[in-house]
């Protein structure tokens, strides 16, 4: 039961790009089609479980050397240590899955929701986390917090996609063009997603 | 002279951070929901700017051209740490509010973009004041917009009461008002821009 509020909070009820603002260089970047919307999503969900489990435990042999200061460092190069091996082996295993995912990974590096659920895991933060209660903030639930995080990301990006889509068909004033107007159908959507929040 | 001047300046004006390069969104967004809270992240972002590019212009030759991007990463990470350290240490308060945000500067497509971009190729003195630049570009739109999302939101500016909370629109502190705020801004710049 624990397991399935994880996933309706960080889904729906903090969703990690529309109220907590990770993840928006890609959110604006990489959402003006469906299609690459998916391959973006899918990459990030596998990177953001992958790179949760491994920090917490590198997060663990940290406070036991009592050198906690490093987390910052060590973090990001595990991530990009993990990505581009991630890359290679993908590439070697399963080519076809590189052809679909293999763009998206190098700029996953510098996507901040990798390395802020990272440290949100890491350090138990439970004002960021949100998570309901009865959770108790272990590998399992980090891990489950993780996919769902991913998946809440998924949604907000293909919804997106999805609007701006239909918004590159329809007039919009000269100065909205662009940025603009992907930041206004942001605010929207964010706002509808807010109708969500109390549930957990 | 006005070589190190026009370098100043582009940061500020010409290659706005925010409003012309589109970098670093996620701070912009997530902290603005006070003008100090806005300012404060940006100069956080402006000592980092300028620490890592003048180390970053100083082993521009000693870093292998293979390796720069990792180098550069662990450059910025080092003083993000830092400033990571001092402000738990000395500004409690602010560090808890702006919280995650702080070591999140290390992904900042700013700082890596700028290292990559300028420092990695112009001398110290030069990238020093490019970092300045483009820190207080940085800096003058968080803070801009921090004003904008407080005054209509919680009718106050700077913590100075300037009319009843009653009647402000708290959405502006939200979530949302953060992109919609932020949508007007830009448009009021491209517009102004254009004539």
């Amino acid at each position: 039961m624990v397991y399935f509020l994880i996933f309706i909070s960080a889904i729906f009820v903090n969703n990690i790009v529309l109220s907590q603002f990770l993840g928006i260089c890609p959110f604006l970047g990489v959402s003006k089609k469906i299609d690459t919307a998916l391959g973006m999503s899918a990459a990030v969900t596998f990177v953001l479980v992958l790179a949760t489990v491994v920090t917490y435990l590198l997060q663990k042999l940290l406070v036991l050397w009592g050198v906690e200061f490093l987390q910052t460092i060590l973090f990001i190069l595990v991530i990009a240590a993990l990505v581009q091996m991630i890359e290679i082996m993908l590439k070697k295993v399963s080519p076809a899955l590189y052809q679909a995912l293999g763009v998206f990974l190098p700029l996953i590096t510098t996507n901040c929701c990798i390395l802020g659920v990272a440290l949100i895991v890491a350090d138990q933060n439970k004002l960021l986390a949100k998570l309901p209660l009865g959770a108790d903030y272990g590998l399992l639930s980090g891990t489950v917090y993780a996919f769902a995080t991913a998946i809440g990301f998924a949604l907000a990006l293909i919804l997106f996609a999805g609007i701006r889509e239909q918004l590159a068909l329809n007039k919009v004033p000269e100065a909205m063009k662009g940025t603009p107007i992907a930041l206004l159908t942001a605010g929207l959507l964010a706002m509808a997603f807010m109708g969500f929040s109390g549930v957990v | 002279m006005n070589n190190a001047m026009k370098t100043l300046t582009n940061g500020i004006l010409k290659e706005n951070p925010t409003f012309a390069l589109v970098l670093g969104m996620c701070p912009t967004l997530a902290t603005t929901t006070s003008a100090v809270n806005g300012m404060s992240m940006g100069l956080a972002t402006l000592f980092v700017l300028v620490c890592s590019n003048v180390v970053i212009s100083m082993l521009k030759n000693v870093i292998p051209d293979k390796v720069r991007i990792p180098a550069f990463i662990v450059v910025i990470a080092t003083f993000v740490t830092m400033v990571q350290l001092a402000m738990q240490a000395y500004l409690p308060a602010i560090y808890d509010v702006l919280g995650l945000f702080i070591p999140l500067i290390v992904v900042n497509c700013i700082v890596l973009g700028r290292a990559e971009a300028f420092a990695a190729k112009n001398t110290v003195g030069l990238s020093a004041l490019d970092g300045l630049g483009m820190g207080l570009g940085f800096t003058l739109s968080l803070t801009v917009l921090g004003v904008i999302r407080e005054f209509l939101g919680a009718g106050t500016v700077f913590g100075f009461q300037l009319y009843s909370s009653q009647f402000a629109a708290l959405i502006f502190v939200l979530a949302p008002g953060a992109f919609i705020a932020l949508a007007y801004m830009m448009a009021a710049v491209n517009k102004l821009q254009k004539k």
